[in-house]
Protein backbone atom coordinates (compact mmCIF):
# COMPACT_ATOMS: atom_id res chain seq x y z
CA UNK A 1 0.00 0.00 0.00
CA UNK A 2 3.16 2.42 1.05
CA UNK A 3 4.49 1.82 -2.30
CA UNK A 4 1.69 2.01 -4.78
CA UNK A 5 1.07 5.54 -2.93
CA UNK A 6 4.25 6.83 -3.33
CA UNK A 7 4.09 5.90 -7.16
CA UNK A 8 0.72 7.62 -7.58
CA UNK A 9 2.77 10.79 -5.46
CA UNK A 10 5.57 10.67 -8.13
CA UNK A 11 3.02 10.58 -10.97
CA UNK A 12 0.96 12.95 -10.27
CA UNK A 13 3.85 15.64 -9.70
CA UNK A 14 5.66 13.88 -12.39
CA UNK A 15 2.66 14.74 -14.69
CA UNK A 16 2.15 18.15 -13.26
CA UNK A 17 5.70 19.23 -13.81
CA UNK A 18 5.33 18.05 -17.66
CA UNK A 19 2.32 20.06 -18.32
CA UNK A 20 3.87 23.06 -16.37
CA UNK A 21 7.15 22.55 -18.72
CA UNK A 22 4.54 22.56 -21.82
CA UNK A 23 3.25 25.40 -20.73
CA UNK A 24 6.20 27.75 -19.63
CA UNK A 25 8.26 26.68 -22.61
CA UNK A 26 6.23 24.70 -24.85
CA UNK A 27 9.04 21.38 -24.73
CA UNK A 28 7.19 18.30 -25.62
CA UNK A 29 8.12 15.20 -25.05
CA UNK A 30 9.21 14.49 -28.44
CA UNK A 31 11.90 17.61 -28.57
CA UNK A 32 9.20 19.05 -30.43
CA UNK A 33 8.88 22.79 -29.67
CA UNK A 34 5.45 24.27 -30.12
CA UNK A 35 4.55 27.53 -28.97
CA UNK A 36 0.86 28.28 -28.75
CA UNK A 37 0.17 32.42 -30.86
CA UNK A 38 -3.01 33.68 -30.89
CA UNK A 39 -3.56 36.26 -33.40
CA UNK A 40 -6.42 38.95 -32.91
CA UNK A 41 -9.10 39.17 -32.08
CA UNK A 42 -8.55 42.65 -32.26
CA UNK A 43 -9.07 44.13 -35.49
CA UNK A 44 -5.82 45.03 -37.27
CA UNK A 45 -4.54 42.16 -39.28
CA UNK A 46 -6.80 39.75 -38.12
CA UNK A 47 -10.68 41.53 -38.29
CA UNK A 48 -12.74 40.13 -35.48
CA UNK A 49 -11.48 37.06 -35.37
CA UNK A 50 -9.10 35.01 -33.25
CA UNK A 51 -6.32 32.84 -34.93
CA UNK A 52 -4.86 30.08 -32.96
CA UNK A 53 -1.99 29.24 -34.72
CA UNK A 54 1.01 26.38 -32.92
CA UNK A 55 4.35 26.95 -34.77
CA UNK A 56 7.57 25.57 -34.05
CA UNK A 57 9.81 28.20 -34.96
CA UNK A 58 8.94 29.66 -37.70
CA UNK A 59 6.74 27.23 -39.55
CA UNK A 60 3.00 26.87 -38.52
CA UNK A 61 1.85 23.27 -37.73
CA UNK A 62 -1.51 23.66 -36.67
CA UNK A 63 -4.18 26.21 -37.02
CA UNK A 64 -7.49 26.74 -35.86
CA UNK A 65 -9.79 29.50 -36.36
CA UNK A 66 -11.67 30.67 -33.40
CA UNK A 67 -14.63 32.78 -35.17
CA UNK A 68 -18.24 34.23 -34.16
CA UNK A 69 -16.57 37.13 -32.36
CA UNK A 70 -19.32 39.49 -34.56
CA UNK A 71 -22.53 36.66 -34.28
CA UNK A 72 -25.29 38.27 -34.30
CA UNK A 73 -28.04 35.20 -35.09
CA UNK A 74 -29.52 36.26 -37.80
CA UNK A 75 -30.77 33.03 -38.67
CA UNK A 76 -32.54 33.28 -35.14
CA UNK A 77 -33.90 37.00 -35.63
CA UNK A 78 -35.77 36.40 -38.78
CA UNK A 79 -37.96 33.96 -36.97
CA UNK A 80 -39.21 36.88 -35.12
CA UNK A 81 -39.68 39.43 -37.79
CA UNK A 82 -42.12 39.88 -40.47
CA UNK A 83 -40.53 38.79 -43.85
CA UNK A 84 -40.05 41.85 -45.76
CA UNK A 85 -38.24 42.97 -42.52
CA UNK A 86 -35.77 40.20 -42.74
CA UNK A 87 -34.34 42.09 -46.15
CA UNK A 88 -32.20 45.04 -44.45
CA UNK A 89 -31.51 42.20 -42.20
CA UNK A 90 -29.77 39.74 -44.61
CA UNK A 91 -27.32 42.47 -46.54
CA UNK A 92 -26.12 43.58 -42.68
CA UNK A 93 -23.67 40.72 -42.64
CA UNK A 94 -21.68 41.44 -46.04
CA UNK A 95 -21.70 45.04 -46.14
CA UNK A 96 -19.59 45.26 -49.12
CA UNK A 97 -21.82 43.05 -51.41
CA UNK A 98 -25.06 43.40 -50.32
CA UNK A 99 -27.62 43.42 -52.85
CA UNK A 100 -26.47 39.55 -54.20
CA UNK A 101 -27.71 38.68 -50.54
CA UNK A 102 -31.34 40.54 -50.65
CA UNK A 103 -31.68 39.20 -54.29
CA UNK A 104 -30.78 35.36 -52.56
CA UNK A 105 -33.38 36.26 -50.05
CA UNK A 106 -36.05 37.87 -52.24
CA UNK A 107 -35.91 35.16 -54.55
CA UNK A 108 -36.69 32.43 -52.15
CA UNK A 109 -39.18 34.75 -50.75
CA UNK A 110 -40.96 35.12 -54.52
CA UNK A 111 -40.26 31.11 -55.07
CA UNK A 112 -42.66 30.49 -52.11
CA UNK A 113 -45.15 33.17 -53.17
CA UNK A 114 -45.29 32.36 -56.74
CA UNK A 115 -44.36 36.17 -58.13
CA UNK A 116 -41.55 36.94 -60.17
CA UNK A 117 -40.38 40.71 -60.86
CA UNK A 118 -40.59 41.98 -64.49
CA UNK A 119 -37.76 42.10 -66.65
CA UNK A 120 -36.71 46.03 -66.18
CA UNK A 121 -36.25 44.90 -62.23
CA UNK A 122 -34.21 41.84 -63.39
CA UNK A 123 -32.07 44.02 -64.81
CA UNK A 124 -31.94 46.61 -62.56
CA UNK A 125 -30.90 44.07 -59.93
CA UNK A 126 -28.28 42.54 -62.20
CA UNK A 127 -26.93 46.04 -62.83
CA UNK A 128 -26.99 46.71 -59.30
CA UNK A 129 -25.33 43.26 -57.87
CA UNK A 130 -22.92 43.79 -60.29
CA UNK A 131 -21.87 47.43 -59.10
CA UNK A 132 -21.54 45.72 -55.62
CA UNK A 133 -19.85 42.59 -57.15
CA UNK A 134 -16.81 45.12 -58.31
CA UNK A 135 -16.90 47.43 -55.09
CA UNK A 136 -16.08 44.20 -52.92
CA UNK A 137 -13.70 42.62 -54.97
CA UNK A 138 -11.72 46.19 -54.75
CA UNK A 139 -12.31 45.75 -50.77
CA UNK A 140 -10.93 42.39 -50.82
CA UNK A 141 -7.62 43.57 -53.18
CA UNK A 142 -7.36 46.52 -50.57
CA UNK A 143 -7.28 44.54 -47.73
CA UNK A 144 -5.02 42.07 -49.30
CA UNK A 145 -2.58 44.97 -50.04
CA UNK A 146 -2.47 46.45 -46.65
CA UNK A 147 -1.93 42.65 -45.33
CA UNK A 148 0.99 42.63 -47.48
CA UNK A 149 2.55 45.93 -46.07
CA UNK A 150 1.30 47.76 -49.22
CA UNK A 151 -0.68 50.52 -48.11
CA UNK A 152 -1.00 52.64 -51.47
CA UNK A 153 -2.85 49.34 -52.32
CA UNK A 154 -5.10 49.92 -49.54
CA UNK A 155 -5.54 53.76 -50.45
CA UNK A 156 -6.41 53.01 -53.82
CA UNK A 157 -8.54 50.36 -53.91
CA UNK A 158 -10.93 52.22 -51.28
CA UNK A 159 -10.63 54.94 -53.62
CA UNK A 160 -11.85 53.22 -56.88
CA UNK A 161 -14.80 51.60 -54.65
CA UNK A 162 -15.78 55.15 -53.93
CA UNK A 163 -16.75 55.41 -57.58
CA UNK A 164 -18.90 52.41 -57.38
CA UNK A 165 -20.48 53.30 -54.45
CA UNK A 166 -21.51 56.77 -55.50
CA UNK A 167 -23.10 54.77 -58.67
CA UNK A 168 -25.11 52.63 -56.11
CA UNK A 169 -26.42 56.20 -54.65
CA UNK A 170 -27.35 57.35 -57.52
CA UNK A 171 -29.47 54.44 -58.31
CA UNK A 172 -30.71 53.56 -54.99
CA UNK A 173 -30.13 56.83 -52.83
CA UNK A 174 -27.84 54.98 -49.74
CA UNK A 175 -24.17 54.22 -49.71
CA UNK A 176 -23.92 50.59 -48.61
CA UNK A 177 -27.18 49.02 -47.21
CA UNK A 178 -30.04 49.49 -49.80
CA UNK A 179 -32.38 47.19 -49.55
CA UNK A 180 -33.22 48.10 -52.80
CA UNK A 181 -34.89 44.43 -53.99
CA UNK A 182 -38.10 43.99 -52.57
CA UNK A 183 -40.47 40.82 -53.16
CA UNK A 184 -41.69 41.54 -56.79
CA UNK A 185 -39.44 43.89 -58.20
CA UNK A 186 -37.16 46.97 -56.77
CA UNK A 187 -37.55 50.15 -54.75
CA UNK A 188 -36.61 52.80 -57.65
CA UNK A 189 -36.62 53.39 -61.21
CA UNK A 190 -32.74 54.36 -62.46
CA UNK A 191 -32.55 58.13 -62.90
CA UNK A 192 -32.54 59.47 -66.23
CA UNK A 193 -28.96 60.10 -66.68
CA UNK A 194 -27.39 57.25 -65.10
CA UNK A 195 -26.56 55.44 -67.75
CA UNK A 196 -23.80 58.23 -68.98
CA UNK A 197 -22.73 58.09 -64.94
CA UNK A 198 -22.17 54.49 -65.37
CA UNK A 199 -20.16 54.26 -68.18
CA UNK A 200 -18.02 57.31 -67.16
CA UNK A 201 -17.48 55.01 -64.09
CA UNK A 202 -16.82 52.34 -65.93
CA UNK A 203 -14.31 53.87 -68.33
CA UNK A 204 -12.63 55.13 -65.05
CA UNK A 205 -12.14 51.89 -63.27
CA UNK A 206 -11.11 50.04 -66.71
CA UNK A 207 -7.94 53.33 -66.78
CA UNK A 208 -7.31 52.21 -63.29
CA UNK A 209 -6.75 48.36 -63.81
CA UNK A 210 -4.09 49.45 -66.17
CA UNK A 211 -2.69 51.45 -63.22
CA UNK A 212 -3.20 48.31 -60.56
CA UNK A 213 -1.34 45.76 -63.15
CA UNK A 214 1.78 48.31 -62.89
CA UNK A 215 1.22 49.12 -59.06
CA UNK A 216 0.02 45.27 -58.01
CA UNK A 217 -0.42 42.61 -60.03
CA UNK A 218 3.45 43.14 -61.68
CA UNK A 219 5.14 44.28 -58.69
CA UNK A 220 8.14 41.90 -57.57
CA UNK A 221 7.66 42.57 -53.97
CA UNK A 222 3.72 41.51 -54.29
CA UNK A 223 4.80 38.80 -56.43
CA UNK A 224 7.23 37.11 -54.04
CA UNK A 225 4.51 37.91 -51.20
CA UNK A 226 1.96 35.61 -53.01
CA UNK A 227 3.86 33.17 -55.53
CA UNK A 228 3.50 29.57 -54.55
CA UNK A 229 1.83 30.33 -50.81
CA UNK A 230 -0.76 28.89 -50.12
CA UNK A 231 -1.31 26.68 -53.03
CA UNK A 232 -4.67 25.02 -52.99
CA UNK A 233 -5.00 21.86 -54.85
CA UNK A 234 -8.33 21.36 -57.52
CA UNK A 235 -8.77 18.16 -55.34
CA UNK A 236 -8.83 19.81 -52.10
CA UNK A 237 -10.52 22.76 -53.11
CA UNK A 238 -13.80 20.23 -54.05
CA UNK A 239 -13.44 17.94 -50.77
CA UNK A 240 -13.51 21.45 -48.60
CA UNK A 241 -16.48 22.57 -50.20
CA UNK A 242 -15.17 25.78 -51.56
CA UNK A 243 -16.54 28.67 -53.06
CA UNK A 244 -16.30 31.73 -55.20
CA UNK A 245 -13.24 33.64 -56.51
CA UNK A 246 -11.04 31.21 -54.02
CA UNK A 247 -12.33 28.07 -56.13
CA UNK A 248 -11.85 29.43 -59.70
CA UNK A 249 -8.43 30.21 -59.03
CA UNK A 250 -7.87 26.64 -58.62
CA UNK A 251 -9.16 25.66 -62.00
CA UNK A 252 -12.89 24.77 -61.01
CA UNK A 253 -15.22 27.05 -63.25
CA UNK A 254 -18.03 26.85 -60.99
CA UNK A 255 -20.04 29.96 -60.64
CA UNK A 256 -24.10 30.30 -59.72
CA UNK A 257 -24.44 32.92 -62.34
CA UNK A 258 -23.53 30.38 -64.79
CA UNK A 259 -25.06 26.86 -62.81
CA UNK A 260 -28.17 28.05 -62.00
CA UNK A 261 -28.95 31.43 -63.50
CA UNK A 262 -30.97 33.90 -62.18
CA UNK A 263 -32.42 37.59 -62.61
CA UNK A 264 -31.14 38.69 -66.10
CA UNK A 265 -27.77 36.81 -66.33
CA UNK A 266 -29.00 34.38 -68.56
CA UNK A 267 -29.71 36.57 -71.44
CA UNK A 268 -25.96 38.48 -71.05
CA UNK A 269 -22.73 37.19 -72.28
CA UNK A 270 -19.72 37.06 -69.64
CA UNK A 271 -17.04 34.94 -69.02
CA UNK A 272 -16.02 32.94 -66.03
CA UNK A 273 -11.91 33.46 -65.26
CA UNK A 274 -10.21 30.71 -63.97
CA UNK A 275 -6.73 30.18 -62.71
CA UNK A 276 -4.83 27.05 -62.85
CA UNK A 277 -2.19 27.91 -60.02
CA UNK A 278 -4.30 27.79 -56.71
CA UNK A 279 -1.83 30.20 -54.85
CA UNK A 280 -2.18 33.42 -53.12
CA UNK A 281 -1.27 35.41 -56.49
CA UNK A 282 -4.06 33.69 -58.53
CA UNK A 283 -7.03 34.50 -56.03
CA UNK A 284 -5.74 38.00 -56.48
CA UNK A 285 -5.66 37.83 -60.01
CA UNK A 286 -9.16 36.50 -60.60
CA UNK A 287 -10.70 39.28 -58.84
CA UNK A 288 -8.96 41.66 -61.26
CA UNK A 289 -10.21 39.34 -64.09
CA UNK A 290 -14.01 39.20 -62.64
CA UNK A 291 -14.03 42.66 -62.23
CA UNK A 292 -13.33 43.59 -65.92
CA UNK A 293 -16.01 41.04 -66.62
CA UNK A 294 -18.44 42.64 -64.07
CA UNK A 295 -17.76 45.93 -66.27
CA UNK A 296 -19.08 43.99 -69.44
CA UNK A 297 -22.04 42.53 -67.84
CA UNK A 298 -22.94 46.38 -66.63
CA UNK A 299 -22.45 47.38 -70.04
CA UNK A 300 -24.42 45.02 -71.62
CA UNK A 301 -27.49 45.48 -69.16
CA UNK A 302 -27.64 48.71 -69.59
CA UNK A 303 -27.92 48.71 -73.21
CA UNK A 304 -30.41 45.73 -73.12
CA UNK A 305 -32.43 46.97 -70.33
CA UNK A 306 -36.02 46.57 -71.69
CA UNK A 307 -39.17 49.59 -70.49
CA UNK A 308 -41.96 48.75 -68.17
CA UNK A 309 -42.82 47.84 -64.67
CA UNK A 310 -40.31 47.70 -61.35
CA UNK A 311 -42.60 46.26 -59.85
CA UNK A 312 -44.77 43.46 -60.69
CA UNK A 313 -48.18 43.86 -60.86
CA UNK A 314 -49.83 41.29 -57.93
CA UNK A 315 -48.02 43.91 -55.84
CA UNK A 316 -48.68 47.13 -57.42
CA UNK A 317 -52.97 46.12 -57.99
CA UNK A 318 -52.49 46.71 -53.83
CA UNK A 319 -51.18 49.88 -53.96
CA UNK A 320 -53.66 53.07 -52.77
CA UNK A 321 -54.50 56.13 -54.78
CA UNK A 322 -51.26 57.98 -53.69
CA UNK A 323 -49.03 55.46 -54.30
CA UNK A 324 -50.09 54.68 -57.50
CA UNK A 325 -49.67 58.75 -58.17
CA UNK A 326 -46.05 58.47 -56.78
CA UNK A 327 -45.30 55.50 -58.48
CA UNK A 328 -46.93 57.17 -61.72
CA UNK A 329 -44.49 60.41 -61.24
CA UNK A 330 -41.35 59.69 -59.88
CA UNK A 331 -41.24 55.80 -60.67
CA UNK A 332 -40.68 55.08 -56.74
CA UNK A 333 -42.68 52.25 -55.20
CA UNK A 334 -43.84 52.55 -51.77
CA UNK A 335 -45.07 49.39 -49.74
CA UNK A 336 -48.52 48.67 -49.74
CA UNK A 337 -49.49 47.66 -45.87
CA UNK A 338 -50.41 44.46 -46.86
CA UNK A 339 -46.55 43.62 -47.66
CA UNK A 340 -45.74 44.41 -43.70
CA UNK A 341 -47.91 41.55 -42.91
CA UNK A 342 -47.37 39.53 -45.61
CA UNK A 343 -47.84 35.52 -45.26
CA UNK A 344 -46.87 33.42 -47.78
CA UNK A 345 -48.59 29.99 -48.32
CA UNK A 346 -47.57 26.79 -46.12
CA UNK A 347 -44.14 25.46 -47.92
CA UNK A 348 -40.38 25.88 -48.79
CA UNK A 349 -38.40 27.33 -50.84
CA UNK A 350 -34.18 27.50 -51.35
CA UNK A 351 -32.24 29.94 -53.67
CA UNK A 352 -28.65 30.43 -53.58
CA UNK A 353 -26.77 33.26 -55.60
CA UNK A 354 -23.52 34.61 -56.77
CA UNK A 355 -22.50 36.83 -54.25
CA UNK A 356 -18.96 38.69 -54.35
CA UNK A 357 -16.88 36.24 -52.32
CA UNK A 358 -18.69 33.08 -53.57
CA UNK A 359 -21.95 30.71 -53.43
CA UNK A 360 -24.67 32.44 -50.85
CA UNK A 361 -27.91 29.88 -49.74
CA UNK A 362 -31.10 30.93 -48.58
CA UNK A 363 -33.47 28.23 -47.60
CA UNK A 364 -37.17 29.33 -46.23
CA UNK A 365 -39.46 27.03 -44.43
CA UNK A 366 -42.51 28.93 -44.62
CA UNK A 367 -45.48 27.69 -41.89
CA UNK A 368 -48.14 30.23 -43.31
CA UNK A 369 -47.58 32.65 -40.65
CA UNK A 370 -46.23 36.28 -41.36
CA UNK A 371 -42.76 35.35 -40.16
CA UNK A 372 -40.43 32.76 -41.45
CA UNK A 373 -40.62 29.79 -39.55
CA UNK A 374 -37.08 28.49 -40.38
CA UNK A 375 -33.95 30.98 -42.58
CA UNK A 376 -31.13 28.94 -43.37
CA UNK A 377 -28.71 31.49 -44.38
CA UNK A 378 -25.24 30.30 -45.44
CA UNK A 379 -22.38 33.16 -46.71
CA UNK A 380 -19.84 32.28 -48.57
CA UNK A 381 -17.38 33.14 -46.16
CA UNK A 382 -18.94 30.57 -43.48
CA UNK A 383 -17.64 28.13 -46.33
CA UNK A 384 -14.50 29.61 -46.70
CA UNK A 385 -13.35 29.74 -43.47
CA UNK A 386 -12.47 25.85 -43.43
CA UNK A 387 -9.17 26.83 -45.62
CA UNK A 388 -7.68 28.47 -41.86
CA UNK A 389 -7.64 25.04 -40.79
CA UNK A 390 -6.15 23.61 -43.99
CA UNK A 391 -4.08 25.78 -46.16
CA UNK A 392 -2.30 27.75 -43.78
CA UNK A 393 -0.09 24.59 -41.46
CA UNK A 394 3.34 23.98 -43.32
CA UNK A 395 3.64 27.94 -43.98
CA UNK A 396 5.56 30.56 -42.15
CA UNK A 397 4.15 32.80 -39.57
CA UNK A 398 4.74 35.73 -42.09
CA UNK A 399 2.72 34.13 -44.86
CA UNK A 400 -0.35 34.00 -42.76
CA UNK A 401 -1.82 37.65 -43.83
CA UNK A 402 -1.01 37.11 -47.37
CA UNK A 403 -2.95 34.24 -46.93
CA UNK A 404 -5.62 35.31 -45.15
CA UNK A 405 -5.67 38.27 -47.42
CA UNK A 406 -6.09 36.41 -50.31
CA UNK A 407 -9.02 34.57 -49.64
CA UNK A 408 -10.78 37.42 -49.00
CA UNK A 409 -12.40 36.48 -45.96
CA UNK A 410 -15.07 38.52 -44.37
CA UNK A 411 -15.73 37.94 -40.63
CA UNK A 412 -19.10 39.53 -40.27
CA UNK A 413 -20.11 37.47 -43.10
CA UNK A 414 -19.11 34.40 -41.90
CA UNK A 415 -20.36 35.07 -38.34
CA UNK A 416 -23.87 35.85 -39.31
CA UNK B 1 -53.02 37.71 -51.51
CA UNK B 2 -50.50 35.10 -52.51
CA UNK B 3 -52.79 32.26 -52.62
CA UNK B 4 -54.43 33.93 -55.30
CA UNK B 5 -51.40 34.14 -57.56
CA UNK B 6 -49.55 31.63 -59.49
CA UNK B 7 -48.81 33.11 -62.76
CA UNK B 8 -46.63 30.77 -65.30
CA UNK B 9 -43.30 31.89 -64.34
CA UNK B 10 -40.64 31.99 -66.77
CA UNK B 11 -38.45 30.51 -63.69
CA UNK B 12 -40.65 27.19 -64.01
CA UNK B 13 -38.12 25.25 -65.99
CA UNK B 14 -40.15 23.22 -68.41
CA UNK B 15 -39.16 19.75 -69.40
CA UNK B 16 -35.19 19.01 -68.45
CA UNK B 17 -33.95 15.94 -69.86
CA UNK B 18 -30.89 15.71 -67.80
CA UNK B 19 -32.92 15.73 -64.44
CA UNK B 20 -35.48 12.82 -65.72
CA UNK B 21 -32.34 10.74 -66.41
CA UNK B 22 -30.46 11.80 -62.68
CA UNK B 23 -33.56 10.87 -60.97
CA UNK B 24 -33.99 7.70 -62.59
CA UNK B 25 -30.15 6.84 -61.47
CA UNK B 26 -30.64 8.18 -58.35
CA UNK B 27 -33.80 6.01 -57.62
CA UNK B 28 -31.70 3.03 -58.99
CA UNK B 29 -28.90 3.11 -56.92
CA UNK B 30 -30.46 4.08 -54.16
CA UNK B 31 -33.87 1.76 -54.46
CA UNK B 32 -32.97 -0.46 -51.45
CA UNK B 33 -32.76 2.67 -48.60
CA UNK B 34 -36.04 3.72 -49.61
CA UNK B 35 -35.81 7.59 -49.52
CA UNK B 36 -38.58 9.84 -50.58
CA UNK B 37 -37.37 11.70 -53.80
CA UNK B 38 -39.35 15.01 -54.81
CA UNK B 39 -38.37 17.75 -56.82
CA UNK B 40 -39.62 21.60 -56.27
CA UNK B 41 -41.48 23.47 -58.77
CA UNK B 42 -38.60 24.98 -60.01
CA UNK B 43 -36.88 21.34 -60.67
CA UNK B 44 -33.64 22.87 -59.41
CA UNK B 45 -34.59 21.66 -55.63
CA UNK B 46 -34.09 17.80 -55.53
CA UNK B 47 -35.70 16.54 -51.66
CA UNK B 48 -34.52 12.93 -50.67
CA UNK B 49 -36.20 12.20 -47.59
CA UNK B 50 -34.16 9.06 -45.72
CA UNK B 51 -34.49 7.79 -42.01
CA UNK B 52 -31.40 8.47 -39.89
CA UNK B 53 -30.24 4.77 -39.81
CA UNK B 54 -29.62 5.11 -43.86
CA UNK B 55 -28.64 8.76 -43.48
CA UNK B 56 -24.84 7.95 -44.32
CA UNK B 57 -24.84 5.23 -46.75
CA UNK B 58 -26.70 7.24 -48.50
CA UNK B 59 -24.48 9.80 -48.20
CA UNK B 60 -21.57 7.53 -48.98
CA UNK B 61 -23.87 6.18 -52.70
CA UNK B 62 -24.37 10.11 -53.24
CA UNK B 63 -21.02 11.19 -53.23
CA UNK B 64 -20.06 8.11 -55.45
CA UNK B 65 -22.95 9.66 -58.32
CA UNK B 66 -20.62 12.61 -57.99
CA UNK B 67 -22.32 15.18 -55.38
CA UNK B 68 -19.26 15.84 -53.88
CA UNK B 69 -19.94 18.77 -51.52
CA UNK B 70 -21.69 20.29 -48.72
CA UNK B 71 -23.28 23.62 -48.82
CA UNK B 72 -25.49 23.67 -45.25
CA UNK B 73 -25.80 21.06 -41.99
CA UNK B 74 -28.19 22.37 -40.28
CA UNK B 75 -31.59 21.80 -38.40
CA UNK B 76 -34.94 22.36 -38.14
CA UNK B 77 -36.94 22.42 -34.63
CA UNK B 78 -40.06 20.92 -34.46
CA UNK B 79 -40.83 20.54 -30.51
CA UNK B 80 -44.78 19.61 -31.20
CA UNK B 81 -43.63 16.30 -32.91
CA UNK B 82 -40.70 16.24 -30.54
CA UNK B 83 -38.54 16.12 -33.84
CA UNK B 84 -35.55 18.07 -34.94
CA UNK B 85 -34.89 17.53 -38.71
CA UNK B 86 -31.83 17.49 -39.77
CA UNK B 87 -31.49 19.57 -43.20
CA UNK B 88 -28.73 19.02 -45.12
CA UNK B 89 -28.10 21.20 -48.82
CA UNK B 90 -25.39 19.15 -51.11
CA UNK B 91 -24.41 19.67 -54.54
CA UNK B 92 -21.90 19.15 -56.30
CA UNK B 93 -18.98 21.10 -58.77
CA UNK B 94 -19.65 18.63 -61.81
CA UNK B 95 -20.47 20.75 -64.81
CA UNK B 96 -23.41 18.33 -65.38
CA UNK B 97 -24.99 18.18 -62.20
CA UNK B 98 -24.00 22.04 -60.84
CA UNK B 99 -27.72 23.24 -61.57
CA UNK B 100 -29.15 21.13 -59.23
CA UNK B 101 -29.17 21.01 -54.68
CA UNK B 102 -29.98 18.03 -53.15
CA UNK B 103 -31.90 18.31 -49.92
CA UNK B 104 -31.32 15.57 -47.73
CA UNK B 105 -33.99 15.45 -44.96
CA UNK B 106 -33.70 13.11 -41.82
CA UNK B 107 -36.15 13.23 -38.25
CA UNK B 108 -34.15 13.07 -35.41
CA UNK B 109 -35.55 12.24 -31.60
CA UNK B 110 -35.66 15.95 -30.22
CA UNK B 111 -34.75 14.47 -26.80
CA UNK B 112 -31.78 13.38 -27.79
CA UNK B 113 -30.67 14.11 -31.45
CA UNK B 114 -27.69 11.66 -32.57
CA UNK B 115 -26.36 11.00 -35.89
CA UNK B 116 -23.36 9.65 -37.97
CA UNK B 117 -21.16 11.96 -39.04
CA UNK B 118 -21.14 13.31 -42.46
CA UNK B 119 -17.49 14.34 -42.36
CA UNK B 120 -15.67 11.74 -43.71
CA UNK B 121 -17.74 11.53 -46.81
CA UNK B 122 -17.61 15.24 -47.15
CA UNK B 123 -14.91 16.98 -45.20
CA UNK B 124 -16.53 19.74 -46.42
CA UNK B 125 -19.11 19.17 -43.65
CA UNK B 126 -16.62 19.44 -40.56
CA UNK B 127 -17.82 22.79 -39.58
CA UNK B 128 -21.36 22.89 -40.29
CA UNK B 129 -21.72 20.20 -38.09
CA UNK B 130 -20.05 22.00 -35.55
CA UNK B 131 -22.83 24.78 -36.22
CA UNK B 132 -25.48 22.26 -35.98
CA UNK B 133 -24.14 21.18 -32.62
CA UNK B 134 -23.91 24.16 -30.82
CA UNK B 135 -27.09 25.85 -32.26
CA UNK B 136 -29.40 22.85 -32.18
CA UNK B 137 -27.45 20.15 -29.64
CA UNK B 138 -27.04 18.03 -32.50
CA UNK B 139 -24.44 15.11 -31.85
CA UNK B 140 -22.83 14.22 -34.74
CA UNK B 141 -20.71 10.43 -33.87
CA UNK B 142 -17.55 10.41 -35.77
CA UNK B 143 -16.47 13.87 -35.88
CA UNK B 144 -13.07 14.58 -35.60
CA UNK B 145 -13.26 17.69 -33.18
CA UNK B 146 -16.93 18.81 -31.88
CA UNK B 147 -16.38 22.18 -30.40
CA UNK B 148 -18.81 25.16 -30.30
CA UNK B 149 -17.79 27.51 -33.45
CA UNK B 150 -19.61 30.75 -33.07
CA UNK B 151 -20.85 30.68 -29.66
CA UNK B 152 -18.84 32.46 -26.86
CA UNK B 153 -16.99 29.92 -24.20
CA UNK B 154 -19.00 31.26 -21.69
CA UNK B 155 -22.40 31.00 -23.32
CA UNK B 156 -25.37 30.23 -21.01
CA UNK B 157 -28.36 27.95 -22.11
CA UNK B 158 -28.78 25.66 -24.61
CA UNK B 159 -29.29 25.20 -27.99
CA UNK B 160 -30.02 29.09 -28.94
CA UNK B 161 -31.56 27.92 -32.14
CA UNK B 162 -34.48 25.51 -30.94
CA UNK B 163 -37.84 27.17 -30.58
CA UNK B 164 -37.87 27.10 -26.85
CA UNK B 165 -35.41 29.07 -26.82
CA UNK B 166 -36.76 32.71 -25.86
CA UNK B 167 -34.51 36.07 -27.25
CA UNK B 168 -34.74 38.55 -24.24
CA UNK B 169 -36.75 41.41 -25.83
CA UNK B 170 -36.40 44.90 -24.22
CA UNK B 171 -39.56 47.78 -24.47
CA UNK B 172 -39.04 50.93 -26.29
CA UNK B 173 -37.39 53.05 -23.98
CA UNK B 174 -36.54 50.87 -21.68
CA UNK B 175 -32.52 50.42 -20.32
CA UNK B 176 -30.72 47.71 -18.73
CA UNK B 177 -27.52 47.96 -17.41
CA UNK B 178 -25.33 49.84 -14.69
CA UNK B 179 -26.64 53.42 -16.06
CA UNK B 180 -30.36 52.29 -15.31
Amino acid sequence: MEVDRESSNDFLSNLSQELFMIRETGVREEGERLIELQIGPAHPGSGHMRILAWVDGDIVVRCDPDIGFVHRTIEKLSENRAYIKTIPLVERPSLLDTTPMTIGYVNAVEKLMGIEAPPRAKYLRTILAEITRIASHFYGIGILAIFLGHSTGFMWAFGDREVMIELATMLTGARITYAYVIPGGVRRDMPQNFPDQVEKGLRYIERRLKDWEKLFLNNPVVERRLRDIGVLKPVMARRLGITGPNLRASGVDYDVRMAEPYEAYDEIDFMIPVAEEGDAYARGLVRFKEIEQSISIIRQAIKKIPDGDIISPQISRLFNPLMKKIYAETRRVKFPSLLATLKPPKGEAMARVEAGRGEALFHIISDGSTNPYRFRFVTPSFRNVILFKYLIPGHRLADIPAIYGSIDYFPPEADR
Amino acid sequence: MSSQTSPQSTQMKKEDPDLKRFLEILNERTKDLNPKISIDKYGRAIYIEISNEKLHELAERLSKLGIDHVKSVTGVDYPSENKIELLIHAGSYLRTLRKYTVIIKSFLDRSSPKTRSLTDVWPSAEFQEREAWEMFGIYFEGHPDLRRLLLPEDFEGMWPMRKDFMIKTRRPGEVEGPWK
